[in-house]
């Protein structure tokens, strides 16, 4: 983290129990694992604890999680602030009528989808996910709550990858993170 | 908590899963627990049963089928203190894994867990949002019992009774919420 804010001490814990695994899925790439963070149940309750602090007071309607990684993160956050979970999903697995965003990725696109009926004009959303790179996917997220009506008030992540400025994929969103990593 | 106060809640979340028909093909009908997710007090409900049922009996771990399992698995490992442990299809987990085959109605599977996410001797149990045939259930079961763990229950929100996974779980017991048919 930069400048001279004095870091919650929940952070130390949070970014030592996050596994870097070097060449995943190709060589170059350092993957960012919080599978290890979910096996320490008190620090994996330091995390959702964080985020709920900032969300339980800013009538956040809808808590959108990402697949798969979002909605490991996003429930419990929804249950504590007593919002809606909505699940975006890649395509065809959502059974019901849904609403698709396109997004593009370093070779290719991909496709976000929610289900039509699941958030209304009057919705205040946080979108949530594991890890923030590039912001493609964000990005998707975003489009499809608000394509629906609802007010994206922020994006949330457990790691930003700084390097690869998806904060500025945000359309000046805001977007809160708890641990940096700079490789 | 009284029966009738159990029999309420279970009531409701059963009334707010929502059925469609012919999907993914023509004769399934697919239960769809979103719409649950949308109903802030039902969504509670839920994890508060399982977390009733689980919470004095020393699980360590839960563990969870992707993907619904992850919605459904991680707030009750919150509010029993015990860790979450992701099964998923393969490729998806970026260390060291073990895998299990499994068989679908047409072709394989393979689901896969860290190695070192559990210890032998650990108390478990495998959540998920639905059981069918009982195939992925079984192939949790093996990958954790493979490790020495011991699987207390299986637990699942809804049951297709007709299906008789309940059957390829052999002496492992099974809780679930809603039984549909």
């Amino acid at each position: 983290m930069s400048g001279f804010r004095e870091e919650d001490p929940r952070i130390n814990s949070i970014r030592t129990k996050i596994r870097v695994v070097p060449n995943f899925p190709k060589q170059g790439i350092d993957f960012l694992d919080i599978t290890t963070l979910l096996l320490d149940p008190k620090v994996f309750k330091n995390t959702i604890d964080m985020f709920v602090e900032r969300y339980k007071n800013k009538n956040i309607s809808v808590v959108a999680g990402i697949e798969a990684r979002g909605f490991i993160f996003g429930p419990p956050i929804a249950l504590a602030i007593g919002a809606k979970f909505v699940p975006l999903r890649k395509p065809r697995k959502l059974p019901g009528e849904v609403i698709s965003e396109e997004y593009t990725l370093e070779y290719g696109s991909d496709c976000l989808e929610m289900h039509v009926g699941a958030v209304q004009h009057s919705d205040r959303a946080l979108v949530v996910d594991d890890l923030v790179a590039t912001g493609g996917t964000l990005c998707a997220a975003m489009n499809l709550l608000e394509r629906a009506g609802a007010e994206v008030v922020e994006c949330a992540c457990v790691i930003e990858l700084p390097a690869l400025k998806g904060r500025e994929r945000l359309n000046g969103k805001p977007l809160y993170i708890l641990v940096e990593y700079h490789s | 908590m009284t029966s009738r106060n159990v029999e309420d809640r279970i009531q409701k979340i059963s009334s707010v899963i929502r059925v469609i028909p012919d999907f993914p093909k023509p004769g399934i009908m697919f239960q769809d627990i979103t719409t649950l997710l949308l109903d802030t007090k039902a969504f509670k409900d839920c994890i508060d049963l399982f977390v009733e049922r689980y919470k004095d009996k020393n699980i360590s771990v839960v563990a969870g089928v992707e993907a619904r399992g992850f919605i459904f698995g991680p707030p009750i490992a919150l509010a029993i203190g015990a860790k979450f442990v992701p099964l998923r299809k393969p490729g998806k987990l970026p260390g060291e894994v073990i895998r299990e085959e499994y068989s679908l109605e047409y072709g394989e599977d393979i689901m896969e867990m860290h190695v070192g996410a559990v210890n032998a001797g650990e108390r478990a149990i495998i959540v998920d949002d639905l059981i069918a045939t009982g195939g992925t259930l079984r192939a949790a079961l093996n990958l954790l019992e493979h490790v020495g763990v011991e699987v207390v229950e299986c637990t699942c929100l809804i049951e297709l009774p007709e299906l008789k996974g309940r059957d390829r779980l052999g002496d492992k017991p099974l809780f679930v919420l809603v039984s549909a048919s």
